[in-house]
Formats: C-alpha cells, sequence, structure tokens
C-alpha cells in the first residue's frame, strides 16, 4: 500500500521498457525492445508524454489543494482516505479491473476521454504470466 | 521491475513508444511520409436574428491532392448545437464526436438541454491538455436557453465569442465579406446569403477549399441541415459510357489445371447435442 503523499509519484523520466519486460539481470533487451541509448531513456520522445504520464496526479494535486484552500484540511483528508479505500478493490493482478468506485469518488464514470477509447488496457495482447504475478504481489517472489 | 513476467499493464490513453521511431524516420525520409488528410477550409458562421447560420465547403485536402471533394465539415454536437471543423480532418472528427458523446451523457444524466458554453469549456479543456498537438480550429454555433451563440476555439484552446467568424485557410477572404456585410439583427435570408458569400469568396481565392457550399440553420425551433446549399459548377460530366458488353474480348486459349488432392488425415468427433 502506498502511503506516500502524491508529489512523489509524480514521474520525471519515462522508463524506455516501460511495457517491454526487460531480460533477466535488468539488463536492455534488445531482441523485444529495440536497440538502447541514453539519450532515449533520459529525455521524452514527444513533447506530450511526461505530461499525460503525470496528468491524472496533477489534476488530483490541483484540486485537492483547492478543496483544502476553500473547505479547510479535512476535506481532502476525507476524501483521499476514500480514494486509498477504493484502491484496495482490485481483480487479480493479471486482470484488469474496472475501477468503478475510484472513478464515481473521481467523477470521471460520467465522462468520455481519450483513455477509454485508446489502447484499453482490458483489450491490450500481452498478459502477464498468472502464477508469477500473483507470487510477486503475495512477496513470495 | 527487472523479473521477465511480471508486466506493466499500459496505460490507457495515447502510446508514445513509437514517437522516437517516426521521428527518426522522418529524418530518414524527408519527403515522402505519409500526410494526414488536412481540412484546408473556409468555415464561417454568424449569428443572426432568431438563431445561428453555419457554413463549410466540402473539399479535403492531403498535401496537394484533393482527397475528398464531398466531405461533411459540420458536425453534430447536440439536438441544439453544431460543429464546424477546420484543420486536421481526423483530429476535428474524433474530437467533435468525443464532446458530442460527452453531451449526450450530461443530457441523460441531467435531463437538460446542454449549453453551447459548456460544449466549448470541454473542448477548450481536452484541447489545452493536448497543447496544440491536436489539430482542430472549431467553429461552435447553437442555441440554448441562454439564447443563440457563436464561439471558435483554436487548437492550443483559445476561446473567442463573436457574432460573426471565419476560420480554416480561407478565413481572410471569408472575413473581408462578413466585416463587409455583417449587420447586427439579420434576418435567415440575409444571414444565409452572407454566410454563402463568404465561403464562395473562400472557393474562388484559396486553393484549399472547394466544391459545394453546406450550410446549417439553428434556430430554437429546430436545425435545417442544407447540404449542400450550393453545388459547384465544375461537375463532372461523362461524355462516353465505359461499360463494354461481354464477348468484347476475345478469348484466346483456355487452360485447366485440377488440383489434386488427398485424404492425409480423417478424423470423426461426435458433437454433443444433449
Amino acid at each position: 500500500m502506498n502511503s506516500r503523499g502524491l508529489r512523489s509519484q509524480l514521474k520525471d523520466s519515462v522508463p524506455v521498457a516501460g511495457f517491454c519486460p526487460q531480460s533477466q539481470f535488468g539488463v536492455q533487451d534488445s531482441l523485444r525492445g529495440g536497440f538502447s541509448s541514453v539519450k532515449n531513456e533520459l529525455l521524452p520522445s514527444h513533447p506530450l508524454e511526461l505530461s499525460e504520464k503525470n496528468f491524472r496526479l496533477n489534476q488530483d494535486k490541483m484540486n485537492f489543494s483547492t478543496l483544502r484552500n476553500i473547505q479547510g484540511l479535512h476535506a481532502p483528508l476525507k476524501l483521499q482516505m476514500e480514494y486509498q479505500a477504493a484502491r484496495q478493490i482490485q481483480r487479480l493482478p493479471f486482470l484488469q479491473s474496472s475501477n468503478l468506485a475510484l472513478d464515481t469518488l473521481r467523477g470521471s464514470d460520467d465522462t468520455i476521454g481519450f483513455e477509454d477509447i485508446l489502447n484499453d488496457p482490458a483489450q491490450s495482447e500481452m498478459m502477464g504470466e498468472p502464477h508469477m504475478m500473483v507470487e510477486y504481489k503475495m512477496g513470495m517472489l | 521491475m527487472a523479473l521477465s513476467n511480471v508486466l506493466e499493464a499500459p496505460a490507457a490513453g495515447f502510446n508514445f513508444e513509437n514517437s522516437s521511431r517516426n521521428a527518426a524516420l522522418q529524418a530518414g525520409l524527408e519527403g515522402q511520409t505519409p500526410r494526414p488528410m488536412k481540412t484546408g477550409t473556409t468555415i464561417a458562421g454568424v449569428v443572426f436574428k432568431d438563431g445561428v447560420v453555419l457554413g463549410a465547403d466540402t473539399r479535403a485536402t492531403s498535401s496537394e491532392v484533393v482527397a475528398d471533394k464531398m466531405c461533411s465539415k459540420i458536425h453534430y454536437m447536440a439536438p441544439n448545437i453544431y460543429c464546424c471543423g477546420a484543420g486536421t480532418a481526423a483530429d476535428t472528427e474524433k474530437t467533435t464526436d468525443l464532446v458530442a458523446s460527452n453531451l449526450t451523457i450530461f443530457s441523460l444524466n441531467s435531463g437538460r438541454k446542454p449549453r453551447v458554453v459548456m460544449a466549448v469549456n470541454i473542448l477548450q479543456d481536452l484541447l489545452y491538455r493536448y497543447r496544440g498537438q491536436i489539430g482542430a480550429s472549431l467553429i461552435l454555433g447553437g442555441v440554448d436557453c441562454t439564447g443563440s451563440h457563436l464561439y471558435t476555439v483554436g487548437p492550443y484552446g483559445s476561446v473567442d465569442k463573436k457574432p460573426y467568424l471565419a476560420m480554416g485557410s480561407g478565413n481572410l477572404a471569408a472575413m473581408g465579406i462578413m466585416e463587409d456585410g455583417f449587420r447586427p439583427d439579420l434576418e435567415l435570408d440575409q444571414a444565409k446569403q452572407l454566410v454563402r458569400s463568404a465561403i464562395q469568396a473562400g472557393i474562388l481565392n484559396d486553393l484549399g477549399s472547394g466544391h459545394n457550399i453546406d450550410l446549417c440553420v439553428i434556430t430554437d425551433r429546430g436545425v435545417d441541415y442544407i447540404r449542400p446549399y450550393q453545388e459547384s459548377q465544375y461537375k463532372d460530366h461523362r461524355t462516353n459510357k465505359y461499360r463494354f458488353r461481354q464477348g468484347t474480348t476475345p478469348v484466346l486459349t483456355d487452360t485447366v489445371v485440377p488440383l489434386e488432392l488427398e485424404v492425409v488425415e480423417e478424423k470423426v468427433q461426435q458433437m454433443e447435442t444433449s
């Protein structure tokens, strides 16, 4: 469970092999991920990459700070507690969860954006190996 | 995670995996990359006494080639709101579709007709979030409970509210006609003529605009989508019929080769019918 604040979750660099599994010992897997270069790993290749990766976090940060300014500290604290609770309602690690409670809290259950149309994780062609992923989550691996 | 079997699911939304590859390819093939279809366009709108008139031409270009002669640039957003789009054709289409879906969900949730400001605000947030990478310049017009409104939204999210507007590559020509002919509280016919002349000026003076003129009249009584309002004078008159009757080409030889198929394996599986 992640009890760190929102600021520390912001990502300021994009890992090259975020999706492609790395080979053993953390060495760059040229077969699956292509050639690696230090520049590619440090700088984002598209101007929107970083801002899109952090978009939801930034929105939440902004909304919580506005709420704190308007209603006091208790409001974001209570809301964040509800968010933590809703985030824990998940299926097994290799399956996609609908995150319905989280969507309802955020208010995004009655809006459609590009994240609902493009690159739906439920339709992704790769799936992690079930046994390994559950063992990893349980800490047995 | 250095383990090869533990997978991080991809984030939903836009995927930037190929952008460095694309940049490298573009540097390699300087002139030969595929061009997106743009609607180098003339779109215009005017607020008249009872509502809004929107107009657009119908040409879509892909650099120097006309990709579509009859493309429809006036998109539906809500029963009382329509939107003309200039810029990259796919971007305007998808963005207006997205906003239309959001407005429909809102109407179903609240039981109210959406207001034009709502569509404008959603669009502005969406386009600003993507910092102009979505190339869509739009003119939104509609009639709601607060009156008739005409807005323009630029690709970076800039918004302007005016009684008459023109956008697209032919907007300079169209704006000249608008500035000359606009009066407050026009009648319906005068407004339609004004928009028609503005789009016509764009068609004549801009290479990216052409063919027919579509008009859309929105009033509180309803919408009149006139497509086409004026057809292009350069029509395609074929002088000959190019269909040939059967037997025009004589058959010289005929060769039949039978395919030899042999049964390799035969498997019988009973179907469970219980």
